[in-house]
């Protein structure tokens, strides 16, 4: 009863997905915070090493539910399984990854059991509250904190009258960190059998292939990223040619990437990928919240800009003001003079 | 043979991709009038998927449902004009304020009235992101749910095919109707306008507008009833009032901060040649690159 939980999601290779651990992560600060517990929730096939790496992260509980029609994953078998654990055990927390898992099923429960749930969050913490409208206060609830609308908004929310506090995390967005002190969680396994019914099957997955991402921002250690202010596609050129002699990998903005300048994939921020590389370079780019979001952990920032007042002048170590055109064949000539 | 009913969910939203520099008002709130309200665009490759039903079942009608204030009508005639039969729109002040639990009791409500075998809606709305009314809406009507979809690969009035676009891959899923599916910004873009459609329903209006038009549109809509948009209020959905608007929304906004940027200790530098080489040599120092 009023404990956090972690829907720990089960990858293709049978690994617990990294956007899992680091909501185990941050799930056991909550719950220490709070005075309570932390319980994980795997739903697979076969659980087996999957329980070990889970208690890494100094859980109490782990609820386990085995059944060869849960792997791979599927909305409603998987939806029957979470529905009943969290009526048993009613969660004060709840938390998920902003997967394509994740955002399937986690909007099927909050509206099965009519509580508030909270997409992306990009932060989270414990704090009261009091109801302006009736006066009513209340204690330690869960801030689900996003940027909203435009990037000119960070709102935070709460849920305060229904229960579990639902959110979702993208990867990446939290720090994944081991409990310093290991302990031996409960296992306590879900007779599946009961709970999944022939209609939750209905659904039938009929071929799946991987097609392993092309760009990984996220190993990248020196990111050149372009914004709406990079004009055309063709003017994307000059960021691959000096990721290129640095050795990086090129990202872009939603603007950007809805321009058509660069492929969804390479989209930094809040509804793309979250990146901490030792150098960013941010071309052309104003500095929204949500692209902020996702990159503002960089070691260093380095942003070229022609406006002054940009926004992303603000978080960076250098700002350099001026044509994005002009400057990056400057950088590359430079660097090449200078390296060798 | 039956006809086959297919519902899409689209809503107005403002183009939060073009938020200029007075989108905000001073006491940090939101200035719709600044903003251009456009057809969200995941609803639009929806609206395509419906439409490329309808033309594979032949024997398929597609209807559209939008939440919102009187301007939302827009969504429902440019819907017509692409090739959607019929459009309704819920319109209520006690709408006002839903999240997404009380948007999908409110449109699960209405989607009962209309009984589609079919749902497409987007997978997301640009102005939240959320990604949740398809799935709350469909655990509402106890329909199942396919996400995430890119591609119809077969259909027929028992049984739909679809590529899902995931992460890593991609997978196809075959589901028996009714089924609720949400659709991918990746899947195909949305057929123009037709002309004769246009000229047909150009004066489409709900009721609201029309007492807000000048000219008399009486005999005209006598004539051709069809151009009337049918407006739902909350009573006409029987809904219960507990669980709509504010009061049926668990989340609450407890506050919005405006972004104020603590600003870091920078170095601001020009475009110069000088400039520009001190700033490659001090990467190369501290051996950021290199
Ligand atoms: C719910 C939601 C989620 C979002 N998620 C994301 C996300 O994940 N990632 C993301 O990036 N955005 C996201 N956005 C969009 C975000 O709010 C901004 O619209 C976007 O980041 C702006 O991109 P930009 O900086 O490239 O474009 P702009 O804001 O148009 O900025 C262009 C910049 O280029 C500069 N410039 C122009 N010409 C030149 C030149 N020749 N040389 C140098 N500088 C020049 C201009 O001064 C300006 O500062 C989201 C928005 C919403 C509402
Ligand atoms: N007010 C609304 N009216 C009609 N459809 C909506 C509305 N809100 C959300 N939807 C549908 O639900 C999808 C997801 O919205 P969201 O959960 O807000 O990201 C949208 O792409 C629409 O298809």
């Amino acid at each position: 009863m009023k404990n956090v939980f972690v829907y720990c999601e089960v990858t293709e290779d049978k690994t617990i997905a990294d956007v899992s651990l680091e909501l185990l992560s941050k799930g056991r600060k909550l719950a220490e915070q709070l005075g309570v517990k932390l319980e994980a929730v795997v739903i697979t096939d076969e659980a087996g090493e999957t329980l070990t790496r889970i208690q890494d992260f100094g859980v109490d509980v782990i609820h386990v539910a085995e059944n060869k029609e849960l792997f791979p994953y599927r909305t409603l078998p998987h939806f029957k399984i979470i529905h009943h654990i969290f009526q048993e055990e009613k969660p004060e927390i709840a938390l998920f990854g902003a997967t394509s898992v994740g955002r399937d099923l986690a909007p099927r429960i909050a509206s099965s059991l009519r509580c508030g749930l909270t997409a992306d969050c990009t932060s989270l913490e414990i704090g009261n509250h009091t109801d302006n409208k009736t006066g009513k206060e209340y204690k330690n609830l869960l801030y689900q904190i996003r940027p909203a609308f435009g990037g000119n908004i960070i709102a935070t929310i709460v849920n305060p009258d229904t229960r579990p506090q639902m959110a979702t995390v993208r990867e990446g967005v939290m720090k994944l960190e081991e409990a310093t002190e290991k302990k031996k969680a409960t296992i306590k396994k879900i007779d599946t059998t009961k709970l999944i019914q022939p209609e939750d099957l209905i659904i039938k997955i009929i071929d799946r292939h991987i097609e392993a991402q092309k760009v990984n921002l996220k190993a990248a250690g020196i990111i050149i990223s372009g914004g709406y202010g990079m004009g055309s596609k063709e003017n994307f050129q000059l960021l691959y040619d000096l990721a290129n002699v640095l050795g990086g990998e090129v990202a872009a903005t939603r603007a950007a990437v809805d321009a058509g300048f660069a492929e969804h994939e390479r989209q930094v921020g809040q509804t793309g990928v979250t990146v901490r590389p030792k150098l960013y370079i941010a071309c052309g780019i104003s500095g929204a919240v949500q692209h902020r979001a996702g990159m503002d952990q960089s070691a260093k920032i380095i942003s070229i800009n022609t406006d002054a007042d940009a926004p992303i002048n603000a978080i960076a170590d250098y700002a350099v003001i001026g044509d994005v055109l002009e400057i990056i064949p400057k950088m590359i000539a430079y660097y090449k003079k200078h390296s060798k | 043979m039956k006809k086959i009913k297919i519902l899409v969910l689209a809503k107005q939203v403002p183009d939060t991709r073009n938020v200029g520099k007075d989108a905000m008002k001073a006491d940090g709130t939101v200035n719709r009038a600044a903003l251009p309200a456009i057809y969200n665009p995941d609803d639009l490759c929806a609206l395509e998927m419906a439409l490329s039903a309808k033309d594979i079942l032949k024997n398929a009608e597609v209807y559209v449902i939008t939440m919102g204030p009187t301007r939302a009508a827009e969504i429902i005639r440019e819907s017509i004009y692409r090739g959607a039969e019929e459009g309704f729109l819920l319109t209520d002040r006690k709408f006002a304020g839903s999240d997404t639990l009380a948007t999908s009791y409110a449109i699960a409500k209405a989607v009962e009235k209309i009984n589609p075998d079919i749902i497409f809606c987007g997978l997301q709305a640009i102005d939240g992101d959320t990604a949740q009314v398809g799935p709350q809406t469909a655990e509402k009507l106890h329909f199942p749910q396919v996400t995430y979809a890119e591609e119809l690969l077969e259909l027929d009035s028992t049984k739909i095919v679809l590529k899902r676009r995931l992460e890593r891959g991609v997978e196809t899923v075959t589901a028996p109707l009714p089924v609720l599916v949400t659709v991918h910004g990746s899947a195909k873009a949305c057929r123009a306008r037709n002309a004769k459609r246009v000229m047909q329903y150009k004066h489409a209006r709900t009721a609201t507008e029309l007492q807000e038009e000048t000219r008399d549109y009486t005999e005209l809509f006598n004539k051709r009833p069809y151009l009337k948009i049918e407006e739902w209020s909350a009573d006409m959905l029987q809904a219960n009032e507990e669980y709509l608007g504010l009061s049926g929304s668990p989340t609450k906004v407890k506050n919005i901060d405006n972004v104020i940027l603590a600003q870091k200790e920078n170095k601001v530098l020009t475009a110069s040649d000088q400039d520009v080489e001190e700033l490659m040599l001090d990467l190369l120092k501290s051996r950021v690159i290199g």
